[in-house]
């Protein structure tokens, strides 16, 4: 929409020129001529004045998209740094640089250069450990952004393509990550390697061809890390930023979504325009984002491969461990048992690897993209929504969420089971046997628990606005029972705890026409009616004034021990009746 | 799918009001309100304004000046400082720092000292539009998000008229051809790329450079081994004494790492293992048949090998069989014995690819 007005703007900025030269505004003579002379070329006052006036919503949550956008320019900036003295080549030297212990050894140029760039470039180091470290908040600040965005809903309709390019950039700068991850051809990163090549050849009939292809060759050979270095520094911050530049793009046009309150609807925006505020806060919060990144980077090493060595296929690298990122990744690897690996017709399926190493990441991002379509199909909502979902008034979504999320704890934790088993005294065999039960049998009760735990946050709040907050004051009547004095709620507090609807499941129309004829959705409809009881079954009514009205009849303003409301059992029972036959166009 | 011409079967979604706001439609029917009472509470509208300390009095505005502008000083300060440390220390320097322990001091005052001149400037911004920049909401109107139906209308019959005009639905040689010219030239540029990424693996992932009479030397010391030089419980990992000449080392080693054990031959329970060996010495392939990183810890006691990657652990004593962990395949036997000097030698090649499986490898 700020496209159409972008277009009409210039046109009318051209279409009325007034010869603004002969009386330049007095607003801009002060801004000075550089604007002027660029509006003259440009009529873009129009649309930059529009832009200066947008409003945002404020919620600290609003603020992990920033850190993110931000820990990303941050990676940018220190990696062109990097790219200056890094030498992306396996081409073999012996080491003479200023680090004694690695005097005389052999090593790639790239793990050499790497060295270098650490203790013989000034400032070199702590420019290697920002960018290594804004990667890492970077993944986190995005990962969290995505959880914030699932569970207030704010993939719904029309923002689904958003929350589509954003796995798409979740899933790439996983592989980001581990691609600069193996550039500096350390011990550790080159054992990483060497699992992905393994990983490579479980794909069935093209593995080999598949490692061939990337490695060139046999594993190592040369020519990994310079196309490694292309992928890492060229085509996927190209794809990143271009797909980041979309994404933020369709939250300026889309207008940015806010938590329910008093005031806030769904055909408004509350907040605070660009200038001056949102400039002030935003823009200062890059440079705390990178602050801290410095801050962090400062005090705490990461990644010492001066400490590893170089790489070489035969030493052992006791406790290797990726990046958190791919932590879920080789718990899965940890987890899956050997007897997935079978030789049928003589070929090798080995399914042990495949599907962690090779399955496990698209199809996770698969199901993540697919998530908003598949409750709009269950629900069968196709309004825009702008207010968001306090994450417990949709318990069904936010325990999927949960139970997501514990299925990738399980995962991670399992990359850490040799950790564990030493730390806590236990035996390797149990942790992994324990962890794969609680693979499949934790994300159920985790879902269990945290609707359960939603619904009673939704009966909590609809206590507090049908008895108010208590006070603490403990009032005596006069025939000498005591009672806790309650106060009543502002209508603007009540108005967050009341302004949501309950879902109702969806009703299912009659399967047959009057001839007794089924549908031929009829089967589709069972399923979508049936899944839409497994969202909205269990629910709560916010409260209405006329519970309120009630409440006060009989509670007489204060609370007498009672129990709490439950669930409104109304499911509308299936409705079976025919109908009259569609008419149809 | 719109609610007028729901077909059958259709499942129909049931709001109990309005939504997001309470104002009542009314086109859409009735509403059912109980008693006098709306069905639902009314949004009050936006909270009243409550006024900072600094919009009501002139010190305090005057206050946070101050500190906004001591912060952005902290900064610039923060700067000059860290440009003279740049300079004046050196960079091989360590230092002890409290809670850190050793560490580069030049890396730790840098950081530290950049890390305040960016804060500087973050936390002053921010301060700043807190306690001084207007802070009552604005509001802006939504508008839905689709366009109007006359402008979907227009997109529509321009591309038509386009195609028309290009006499696209008159002339199908030209579309025709037109999508095959399209689509095929991208494969003149993918067919390069692929080709030329790598040469095909032919046999070459089930063959390793030991050769029968290879000696087995010691890694990275390159010595070689006198069966009498291996203790029982000793292990040592090993390479083929041919890689000297190797032209590709890193590749070569890939494939061909070995460890070397001994154990009591009454421990060793296959036939097949103690023959392979000579007198309780074996040889295995030091990649693990998982994913392939080479596996690292011996425990003598046990004879378990077990891989540091996801933990595979391999038994010794049954002819290196997992008995845990996601391999599935025993690490490979290489069948050894003595040259005529005393010698620990390669008695054959592998007989089956080492590493990580692949498709084929049943095929070699
Ligand atoms: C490169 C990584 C990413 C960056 C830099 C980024 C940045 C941002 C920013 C700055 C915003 C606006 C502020 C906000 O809501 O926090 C935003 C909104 C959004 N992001 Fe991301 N994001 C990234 C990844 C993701 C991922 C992984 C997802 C989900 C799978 C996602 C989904 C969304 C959606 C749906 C919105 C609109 C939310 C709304 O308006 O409430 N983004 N993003
Ligand atoms: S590589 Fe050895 S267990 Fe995975």
């Amino acid at each position: 929409m700020s496209t159409t007005h972008t277009a009409s703007g210039a046109d009318r900025l051209r279409a009325d020129d007034q010869a603004p030269k002969s009386s330049p505004s007095g607003g801009l003579k002060a801004v000075g001529g550089v604007a002027g002379w660029l509006d003259d070329r440009t009529g873009a006052a129009k649309p930059v004045g529009y832009l200066m006036k947008k409003v945002f919503p404020d919620h600290w949550s609003f603020m992990l998209g920033e850190v993110a956008m931000y820990s990303m320019i941050i990676c940018l900036l220190s990696g062109t740094f990097l790219t200056f003295w890094f030498v992306p080549s396996a081409g073999q030297v012996v080491y003479d640089g200023s680090y004694l212990p690695l005097r005389g050894v052999t090593m790639s140029e790239a793990y050499r250069s790497t060295v270098d760039i650490s203790f013989d470039i000034r400032g070199g180091l702590l420019i290697r450990q920002i960018h290594h470290w804004a990667a890492l908040m970077f993944i986190v600040a995005l990962s969290v952004h995505m959880l914030r965005v699932f569970f207030t809903g704010a993939f719904r309709k029309p923002r689904e393509i958003n929350w589509v390019i954003g796995t798409v950039l979740s899933m790439l700068s996983l592989i980001e990550g581990f691609a600069g991850y193996s550039l500096p051809d350390d011990l550790l990163s080159g054992t990483g390697l060497r699992a992905a090549e393994g990983f490579m050849r479980s794909v069935p009939v093209l593995g080999s061809y598949l490692s061939y292809f990337v490695f060139n060759g046999p594993f190592p050979g040369e020519s990994i890390i310079p196309r490694l270095y292309s992928v890492h520094v060229l085509l996927l911050p190209a794809i990143l930023v271009g797909l980041f530049t979309v994404h933020i793009g369709l939250v300026f046009i889309q207008k940015h979504t806010q938590y329910p309150g008093p005031g806030r609807t769904n055909d408004n925006v509350v907040g605070f325009p660009v200038m001056p505020v949102y400039a002030a806060k935003a823009g200062g919060f890059f440079f705390i984002v990178f602050g801290v990144v410095a801050l962090i980077s400062a005090l705490v090493t990461i990644n010492p491969i001066w400490a590893y060595g170089p790489y070489d296929p035969s030493p052992v690298t006791a406790g290797s461990q990726p990046d958190w990122y791919m932590g879920f990744a080789d718990g899965a690897l940890r987890l899956l048992p050997g007897w997935l690996e079978f030789t049928a017709f003589g070929f090798t399926f080995s399914f042990n690897v495949m599907i962690g190493a090779i399955l496990l990441i698209p199809v996770m991002y698969g199901l993540m993209a697919a998530y908003p379509f598949l409750e709009r199909w269950v629900t069968g909502d196709t309004r825009e929504h702008h207010l968001l979902d306090r994450p417990r008034n949709n318990p069904t979504r936010t325990g999927l969420g949960v139970a997501a999320l514990t299925m990738y704890g399980v995962l991670m934790f399992a990359a850490g089971n040799d950790i564990m088993a030493i730390k806590l005294h236990l035996s390797i065999n149990d942790i992994t046997h324990v962890l794969r039960a609680a693979f499949f049998v934790a994300p159920p009760i985790a879902f269990w628990v945290t609707k359960r735990i939603c619904l009673s946050l939704q009966r909590k709040d609809r206590d507090l606005v049908l008895h108010g907050r208590e006070t603490g004051r403990i009032v005596r009547t006069a025939d000498g029972r005591f009672f806790e004095q309650h106060e009543p709620l502002d209508e603007f507090t009540r108005w967050t705890l009341v302004q949501h609807e309950a879902h109702e499941p969806l009703q299912l129309q009659s399967g047959t026409d009057e001839h007794g004829v089924a549908s031929p959705t009829a089967r589709k409809d069972k399923v979508r009616a049936r899944l839409s009881r497994f969202y909205f079954d269990d629910r709560v009514e916010p409260a209405s004034p006329a519970d309120l009205a009630a409440a006060h009849h009989d509670g007489h303003g204060h609370e007498s021990i009672e129990s709490a409301p439950g669930p409104v059992e109304s499911r509308p029972a299936l409705e079976t009746s025919r109908r009259e036959p569609p008419q149809r166009p | 799918m719109s609610e007028h011409d729901a077909p059958r079967g259709e499942v129909r979604h049931t709001t109990s009001a309005g939504y997001g706001t309470t104002a009542v439609r009314l086109d859409q029917g009735h509403v059912q309100g109980s008693g006098r009472l709306p069905e639902r509470f009314e949004n009050p509208g936006l909270a009243p304004h409550v006024p900072r300390m600094a919009d009501l009095d002139e010190r305090a505005a005057k206050r946070a000046e101050k500190q906004v502008a001591t912060l952005f000083g902290l900064s610039s300060l923060a700067t000059i400082v860290f440009i003279v440390a740049y300079f004046a220390i050196d960079s091989k320097h360590t230092a002890f720092i409290p809670g850190i322990g050793e560490a580069n001091l030049y890396n730790v005052v840098l950081g530290v000292l950049l890390a305040i001149a960016l804060l500087g400037v973050g936390v002053g911004a921010v301060h700043w539009a807190k306690t001084l920049m207007p802070d009552t909401e604005s509001v802006e109107m939504r508008h839905p998000q689709r366009a109007s139906d006359a402008d979907r209308e227009r997109v529509v019959t321009n591309l038509t008229e386009g195609g028309t005009a290009a006499q696209l639905g008159r002339r199908p040689l030209i579309k025709f051809s037109l999508l095959g010219a399209l689509a095929l030239p991208p494969l003149a540029l993918l067919l390069p790329l692929l080709g030329g990424l790598g040469p095909l693996p032919k046999d070459q992932l089930s063959r390793t450079m030991w050769k029968k009479g290879d000696r087995l030397v010691r890694d990275p010391e390159r010595t070689p081994i006198r069966a009498d030089q291996v203790t029982i419980g000793s292990v040592f990992h090993v390479l083929p004494e041919s890689i000297k000449d190797s032209q590709h080392v890193l590749e070569d080693k890939a494939k061909a790492a070995v460890l070397l054990m001994r154990l009591d031959p009454e421990d060793i329970k296959p036939a097949k293992e103690r023959d392979w060996g000579h007198d309780g010495i074996v040889a295995y392939s030091k990649i693990c048949t998982h994913v392939g990183c080479p596996v690292g810890l011996y425990e003598q006691q046990t004879h378990h090998l077990l891989c540091p990657c996801h933990q595979s652990t391999f038994d010794v004593t049954q002819d290196c069989k997992v008995i845990f962990g996601p391999a599935k395949r025993p690490l490979p036997q290489l069948k050894i014995t003595v040259d005529s000097e005393g010698y620990l030698v390669a008695d054959a090649p592998f007989r089956e690819a080492v590493g990580p499986s692949f498709w084929e490898r049943g095929h070699a």
